[in-house]
C-alpha cells in the first residue's frame, strides 16, 4: 500500500500491543500478516485462518512446509500446539459466535463511523467479498491496519467513504504509520502520533474532524 | 467385496454439459485436481460451478473456466483468477458473489435437507435480490436458499471402500459440506482401504454420501 517495509513493520508493532495472551485472533491479508511477529510465542495466542485452522504458527523453513497447511491466502505455514483443523461451516461459526476478540484487517477507507472499505480497489474488476464482511461485523475488535493515505496521497480516514462499503460502523480502532485513532460514539479520537510526524501532519492528511485525546502520545 | 473405486472415466460419466457441480477445495488446497482434469478431458461444455473461489487460470478448478467450460459460476470471490474476472466482463461467464461464511453455510444445509438458512440481513457483500429482510429473534435477517448440485467433486486424505472419507489438515475445509450435497458424490483420494480399516471414530464423511471413489495418481482419464 506504498508504504516502506520499516513502516510497515512500525504498524504491525503498534498493533501488536493490542494483543494480549490467550487471545484468538483473525490477520488479514496485508499489513496484518506481519503482526504475528511481534506476539510472543509464550503468550498462547491462537491465530485464526478462515480456511479452517486456529491455531496458525511461523512460516515453515524451506523444503519442510505440507502442502496441506496453508493460510487462507494460500502461503504454507505451520501450526502451534493446541490447533486444530475444522471445516469451514465451523470456521465461519468461530467468527459468528464471536469467538474472536479481534481481527486486524486492511482497508481502502474508514470513516468517522467506522464504516469499512477494503473489498473493491477503484479501477479494478470486482473480486467479491470473500469473507470480509462477516470478520468486520462479528469479530469483537475490529482494528484496521492501513497507510494513512493511498498512492495519490489522498487521506484514507474520510468524512464519508466513496468506496463501497464491505461493513458499517465494525471498525474499533485505526493504526496508521503516523497516528492511532479511536472511533468512538462521538467521532474520531487521536490518541497517539507517532515519530517523525507531527500533529499538524496528521490532521491535514486526515479527512475527517479529530477530536484531540487529553492523554495524546507522541510516540517515538 | 463391494467397492465404490472406479476409474477416473467412469467417475465423471454423470458430468455432462450443464451440470450443476460444486467442488471443494480452498485456494487449490483440498482440490480434486485429478478428477478436475478428467471433467476438463471430457470435455463437457456449459457447467455451472459452485465453490468457494475460481482457483487460478492454470491450476485447480480455475482450469474449466480458463477453457471455457463455464457458463455459470456461485462463489464467494474470484481474486485469484483474473481470467474468471476477463470473462465476467465479457459477459461469458455469470458470476453469483456470497459472503463466505454464509456460503459454506448455505452447502451445509443443502448437504442436511434444509431448504433455506436464516442470516443477519446486514451481511452481504452486494444487494441481495429477492431476499426481504425481517425481523426475527431481535435480529434484521434474510433468507438464504440452501445450494446443492448434481454432482460433487471432493478430495480426501483416505477413504474405506465404502466411501467413509478421512480429511487431511486444511484440505478439509470444504470438502465435507460438498461431499454431502450433491446427488452424485466422486471422492479423490491418496488412499483407499478394505471397510472395516479405518476407525468408525475418526470418519468425517460417512460412506453413504459418497457415490463414486478414484485414487489420485491412479488410474488414468
Amino acid at each position: 500500500m506504498g508504504l516502506e517495509m520499516d513502516q510497515r513493520n512500525m504498524v504491525a508493532w503498534r498493533a501488536a500491543k493490542e494483543v494480549a495472551p490467550g487471545m484468538a485472533v483473525n490477520l488479514g491479508i496485508g499489513i496484518p500478516e506481519l503482526v504475528a511477529d511481534f506476539i510472543p510465542h509464550e503468550w498462547q495466542v491462537m491465530f485464526h485462518s478462515v480456511n479452517g485452522i486456529l491455531g496458525v504458527g511461523p512460516t515453515p523453513l524451506k523444503g519442510e512446509e505440507d502442502q496441506h497447511i496453508s493460510n487462507a491466502g494460500g502461503a504454507p505455514v505451520t501450526v502451534v500446539p493446541g490447533a486444530s483443523y475444522f471445516d469451514s461451516t465451523i470456521a465461519y461459526g468461530m467468527i459468528r459466535r464471536k469467538k474472536l476478540d479481534a481481527a486486524f484487517i486492511g482497508a481502502l477507507q474508514v470513516n468517522r463511523r467506522g464504516d469499512l472499505a477494503n473489498w473493491i480497489v477503484p479501477g479494478s474488476r470486482v473480486h467479491g467479498i470473500g469473507g470480509g464482511a462477516e470478520l468486520a461485523y462479528y469479530a469483537k475488535k475490529v482494528i484496521v491496519l492501513m497507510s494513512h493515505v493511498n498512492q495519490a496521497g489522498e487521506p484514507k480516514i474520510r468524512r464519508e467513504c466513496t468506496l463501497p462499503l464491505t461493513a458499517k460502523g465494525c471498525v474499533d480502532l485505526i493504526i496508521t504509520e503516523r497516528a492511532v485513532i479511536e472511533v468512538t460514539q462521538r467521532g474520531l479520537l487521536l490518541t497517539e502520533v507517532m515519530y517523525p510526524y507531527t500533529l499538524e501532519n496528521v490532521i491535514t492528511h486526515t479527512g475527517a474532524p479529530l477530536m484531540i485525546s487529553e492523554n495524546l502520545q507522541m510516540v517515538e | 467385496m463391494l467397492s465404490k473405486l472406479v476409474t477416473h472415466e467412469q467417475a465423471v460419466e454423470h458430468v455432462l454439459d450443464g451440470t450443476r457441480l460444486m467442488y471443494g477445495g480452498f485456494g487449490t488446497i483440498g482440490s480434486p485436481a485429478n478428477l478436475i482434469d478428467a471433467i476438463l478431458h471430457k470435455g463437457v461444455q456449459s457447467l455451472t460451478l459452485i465453490g468457494i473461489d475460481a482457483g487460478y487460470p492454470k491450476v485447480g478448478i480455475g482450469k474449466l473456466i480458463s477453457h471455457g467450460r463455464v457458463r455459470q459460476l456461485i462463489t464467494t470471490h474470484i481474486g485469484s483468477n483474473p481470467e474468471a474476472g476477463q470473462q465476467m466482463m465479457e459477459g461469458k461467464l455469470e458470476v453469483t458473489f456470497c459472503p463466505q461464511g454464509i456460503f459454506a453455510e448455505k452447502i451445509r444445509a443443502g448437504g442436511v435437507g434444509i431448504p433455506g438458512i436464516v442470516v443477519d440481513a446486514h451481511v452481504s457483500g452486494e444487494r441481495m435480490e429477492g431476499a426481504e429482510p425481517f425481523a426475527f429473534d431481535g435480529r434484521t435477517c434474510r433468507i438464504e436458499a440452501a445450494l446443492s448440485a448434481e454432482v460433487g467433486i471432493v478430495y480426501a486424505k483416505q477413504a474405506d471402500t465404502y466411501g467413509n472419507l478421512i480429511y487431511d489438515k486444511a484440505a478439509r475445509n470444504l470438502n465435507p459440506l460438498v461431499a454431502m450435497a450433491a446427488d452424485i458424490t466422486i471422492a479423490e483420494v491418496e488412499e483407499i482401504v478394505p471397510a472395516g480399516e479405518l476407525d468408525p471414530d475418526k470418519i468425517v464423511t460417512p460412506g453413504i454420501f459418497v457415490d463414486y471413489i478414484v485414487v489420485r495418481g491412479g488410474g488414468n482419464s
